[in-house]
C-alpha cells in the first residue's frame, strides 16, 4: 500500500522511530494518544510520492520563504536570459514535495482526523497514522542530515515521481539527548521521461530527550 | 555570474548574511511553502508545553534553503552540482546568521567548498559542503 511504506526522507525517519517514551507521556498528559507506528520498510524502493508537479509559483512561493529574491526563481523573462534559460527551482525545492504527498503526516488533514499541534488545549489530537507523534519535537525524529545531487536542476513543467529506500542506520551517545539512533534514506527524483533530476539523501535521528538547551 | 577556476584559491571565503532576527512569520512561510507543519515550527503552545523546548525553532531545511541562498550567489544559477549539510544546533526565533563558503579544491572544472553557518553567538548551525561548475 501507497501509504504505508516511506516517502519523504524526514517522514521515513519519523515513522521508523516514533518519539521516546518520555514524549509519548508527554503526550499522554496533555490528553493525546500515542501514536500508532509500524515499521514498514522493505527492501528495493518505495514510492514516495507518485506526481510532484514543479509549478512557477510554488517556486516562487519556496523562494520568498528561504529570504532568495533572485529573478531566476520567478521571473521568466530575466531567466530566459540566465545560463539555466529558464525559471529554475532553489536548490532545497525537493523537500516541497511533502505537498504531493497525499498522506503527508505533518500536515492537518482536512477530513476532521485532527492535528497534534495546540487548539483549545496545548495539544488537540492524537497524531496521525505515519505523523510520528511529537515529530521534530519532544524527542521525536529530528532532521540531522541532508544531501541533495544534483543531475539537473528542477523546473516549471517538470513531473516528478520520487522513490525512496532505506539508507543505514547508526546509533551515537549524545551529551545533550542520550542516545542518538540515525537513520538514512535516499530518495530519487525522476522526470516524466524517467530521467534522473534530483538524488536527495537524508538522514534523521531520533533522541532520546529533548535536546538540552545551553 | 559563474565562477572561473582561474580565480580561485584554496581558501579563499564568501560569506552573507542569511537572517537578522529571524521572525516567527518566516517560519511559517517556510512551513507553508514546504508543507511540513509540524507544530514545533510555528506553534508556541505545543511546542512549550507539549514538546518540551524554549520556544517554536526553525526547520533544519529553513536553514538549508537560506544557506542555499548564499551559495548559489556565489556559484550562479545553475551551477551546484551537490549540496550536503548537517544540522549541529536548533536556530530560534531572534537569531542572526551568516554563512560562509570556504573554497578546499577546484579540478576538472568543479569547486569543492566547505559550507558553514553560525548564529549571532558565533556557534555553528549548520555544516556542510557543496560542489559546483565552474568556468575553465
Amino acid at each position: 500500500m501507497v501509504e504505508d511504506v516511506a516517502d519523504l526522507p524526514v517522514r521515513a525517519y519519523r515513522k521508523a522511530y516514533p518519539p521516546s517514551g518520555a514524549t509519548f507521556a508527554k503526550l499522554r498528559r496533555c490528553g493525546a494518544a500515542a501514536a500508532s507506528v509500524t515499521q514498514t520498510h522493505t527492501e528495493g524502493r518505495n514510492m514516495a510520492v507518485e506526481k510532484f508537479t514543479v509549478e512557477a509559483s510554488h517556486i516562487m512561493m519556496f523562494a520568498r520563504s528561504v529570504g532568495d529574491d533572485n529573478q531566476v526563481y520567478y521571473d521568466e523573462d530575466y531567466a530566459k536570459d540566465t545560463e539555466p534559460g529558464s525559471i529554475i527551482a532553489p536548490p532545497t525545492f525537493a523537500q516541497a514535495s511533502a505537498q504531493f504527498d497525499p498522506n503527508y503526516g505533518l500536515r492537518p488533514s482536512i477530513d476532521g482526523d485532527g492535528w497534534f499541534g495546540s487548539g483549545g488545549k496545548p495539544s488537540g489530537a492524537k497524531p496521525r497514522e505515519g505523523g510520528g507523534g511529537g515529530g521534530g519535537g519532544g524527542g521525536g525524529g529530528l532532521h540531522a542530515e541532508q544531501r541533495f545531487i544534483y543531475h539537473r536542476h528542477m523546473k516549471p513543467g517538470d513531473v516528478l515521481s520520487a522513490t525512496t529506500k532505506p539508507g543505514k542506520t547508526w546509533e551515537k551517545q549524545g551529551r545533550r539527548s542520550g542516545k542518538l539512533v540515525f537513520s538514512e534514506s535516499v530518495t530519487e527524483y525522476r522526470d516524466q521521461n524517467g530521467e534522473l533530476v534530483v538524488t536527495a539523501i537524508g538522514v534523521g535521528v531520533r533522541t532520546e530527550r529533548p535536546v538540552d538547551q545551553g | 555570474m559563474a565562477l572561473q577556476a582561474s580565480d580561485l584559491n584554496v581558501g579563499d571565503t564568501y560569506t552573507e548574511r542569511l537572517v537578522e532576527d529571524l521572525k516567527r512569520t518566516q517560519i511559517v512561510m517556510y512551513a507553508g511553502a514546504s508543507g511540513d507543519y509540524n507544530p514545533v515550527h510555528t506553534d508556541e503552545v505545543f511546542t512549550k508545553e507539549v514538546a518540551g523546548y524554549p520556544s517554536v525553532f526553525a526547520h533544519g531545511m529553513l536553514t538549508m534553503g537560506m544557506t542555499g541562498k548564499m551559495v548559489t550567489n556565489y556559484v550562479g544559477d545553475g551551477r551546484l552540482t551537490e549540496y550536503g549539510v548537517r544540522f549541529t544546533s536548533q536556530v530560534f526565533p531572534g537569531d542572526t546568521l551568516d554563512a560562509t563558503a570556504t573554497v578546499v579544491g577546484v579540478s576538472n572544472g568543479i569547486v569543492d567548498l566547505d559550507i558553514s553557518t553560525v548564529n549571532q553567538n558565533g556557534d555553528e548551525v549548520l555544516k556542510g559542503s557543496a560542489k559546483a561548475r565552474v568556468d575553465d
